[in-house]
């Protein structure tokens, strides 16, 4: 059978790309396959696992779930977009590496990305709300016990971030968490 | 797991659209596609074309007026939940919806789409049910409306014809009196469930005047059942334990991987007795809340 093929607009981490696939191609595949950005890991295939998650226009969601063909005109971010843009880790990025949210490292792109996204909604989780925001990822490596202490974590640094990169060093700002250098110390006391 | 080849066409407007799903039988739509996917890449469906609505323009609105909550064919399940309007409206909805999938889901997945998948085991259908809510669809030749006792004919099939688009649902607000409650038990959060439980209580001072009951994962098709006369005017252990077995008549709960068919008959119970406490609780507090 001769497949049709379509060019494909796509805007991924703010770069535009032209491509040419047929309309059963993959999100997921397209980005690995075509653009060659194999950070997205693609785990199930049918939306349960969480690994292929990418955010599009800002919201968490399973690229393996979608077609190319169907995010034209999107913005699509995947972790290679993550970091920040000197080239350095990302908030959520370091927190995973602070903590040791990661073994085998194979569902990280997931929970990092759906982690950004769930930041930007709940800047300063509780524990709970932290467990809820990676509870549509599986991981089988770390119990999840690490992954929730770098939610924690990575809204600390998010936090300090803020304050940087707006220079505010007059106090008159919010007191979430930027008093605590301590980095490794224990998290997840925070109150909501 | 990746899903056999197939015609695509992604219409501007909704016209196009219905002429494209009426010019091929095997045409399936696709909205925001979390269950079909998965279908497709199994290759359990193989539908010939795809009609993709997502770039149809105004469908993704979410509006509650006097008659209760309209959803657009395009609106994701995270819109309808986080809609303070359709809280406030018909509070069931949003509860139910907290219950569907994984964020991430619901930020694709959309309301009308789930319902028209017509999968018993998935909430919204039961939700429509129970609420007596309805579907508009509409075709080259014109809309017409389904009510959502008319809706569902059998496992994943719904009475939405092959050359119809299902452009919106409507959900009728919560009356005077009333209240709701809903429940389910999954084996892991965000799971299908084994067993789910909505109800709606109309309650005058103390006395419960009317009691309608959901069900879903526990027959082939969403289940509502009137417990009023069950009741017999209260909610007590055993008004709501007679409430149970009464339900149990017109259910058919199936054994599979997850669960035998006696324990989804003791969910029944259990959570039969739970979501009408829930409800009238929630009826009761709300007359208070009103006066």
């Amino acid at each position: 059978m001769n497949e049709e093929l379509f060019d494909v607009r796509l805007r991924v981490n703010g770069v535009a790309h032209t491509l040419r696939v047929p309309a059963r191609r993959l999100l997921s595949d397209a980005l690995r396959h075509d653009l060659a950005l194999t950070g997205t890991h693609v785990g199930c295939e049918h939306g349960v696992c969480g690994a292929c998650t990418v955010l599009v226009d800002g919201r968490p969601m399973r690229s393996c779930l979608m077609f190319a063909v169907s995010a034209v005109d999107a913005e699509i971010t995947t972790v290679e977009g993550l970091t920040n843009s000197d080239g350095s880790l990302g908030p959520v990025q370091q927190a995973f590496a602070e903590c040791h949210g990661l073994q085998c490292g194979f569902c990280t792109p997931g929970f990092l990305t759906t982690i950004t996204a769930g930041l930007r909604d709940t800047p300063t989780p509780t524990e709970g709300e932290a467990r809820e925001m990676v509870a549509g990822n599986l991981c089988r490596c770390t119990g999840y016990t690490n992954i929730v202490r770098s939610v924690l974590r990575a809204s600390e640094i998010a936090g300090e971030q803020a304050v940087v990169s707006t220079g505010s060093t007059d106090g008159s700002g919010s007191t979430d968490g930027s008093g605590s250098t301590d980095g490794s110390g224990s998290t997840g006391s925070e109150a909501p | 797991m990746k899903p056999a080849p197939f015609a695509y066409v992604r219409p501007q407007g909704l016209q196009h659209a219905l002429e494209a799903l009426a010019a091929d039988p095997g045409a399936k739509v696709l909205a925001g596609g979390q269950s079909l996917v998965p279908l497709l890449s199994m290759r359990l469906a193989a539908p010939s074309t795809l009609v993709d609505i997502n770039g149809l323009p105004d469908l993704d609105q979410v509006r509650v007026d006097d008659a209760g909550v309209h959803v657009a064919a395009l609106a994701r399940h995270a819109d309808v939940l986080a809609s303070p309007d359709v809280r406030r409206v018909q509070p069931l909805v949003t509860l139910a919806l907290s219950h569907v999938a994984h964020a991430t889901i619901r930020n694709r997945g959309t309301t009308v789409g789930s319902i028209v998948h017509a999968d018993a085991a998935a909430e919204m259908p039961m939700v429509l049910a129970l609420l007596g809510g309805s579907v508009t669809v509409t075709s080259t030749s014109g809309p017409r409306t389904i009510h959502a006792s008319e809706l569902y004919a059998g496992p994943l099939e719904s009475t939405v014809r092959h050359d119809e688009i299902a452009v919106g649902a409507s959900f009728p607000g919560l009356g005077a009196g009333e209240g709701v409650g809903f429940e389910e038990v999954a084996r892991r959060h965000g799971d299908y469930a084994l067993a789910g439980v909505g109800a709606v209580v109309r309650v005058d001072g103390d006395a419960v005047t009317a009691a309608r009951v959901g069900f879903l994962s526990l027959s082939d098709v969403p289940v509502v059942v009137d417990v009023t006369d069950a009741l017999g005017g209260v909610v007590s252990p055993s008004s709501t334990a007679a409430a149970g077995e009464l339900a149990l008549g017109h259910l058919d709960p199936a054994e599979d991987l997850h669960a035998t068919a006696a324990y989804r008959r003791q969910l029944v119970r259990v959570l039969t007795a739970r979501v009408l406490g829930a409800a009238f609780e929630d009826a009761v507090s709300r007359v208070r809340g009103a006066a």
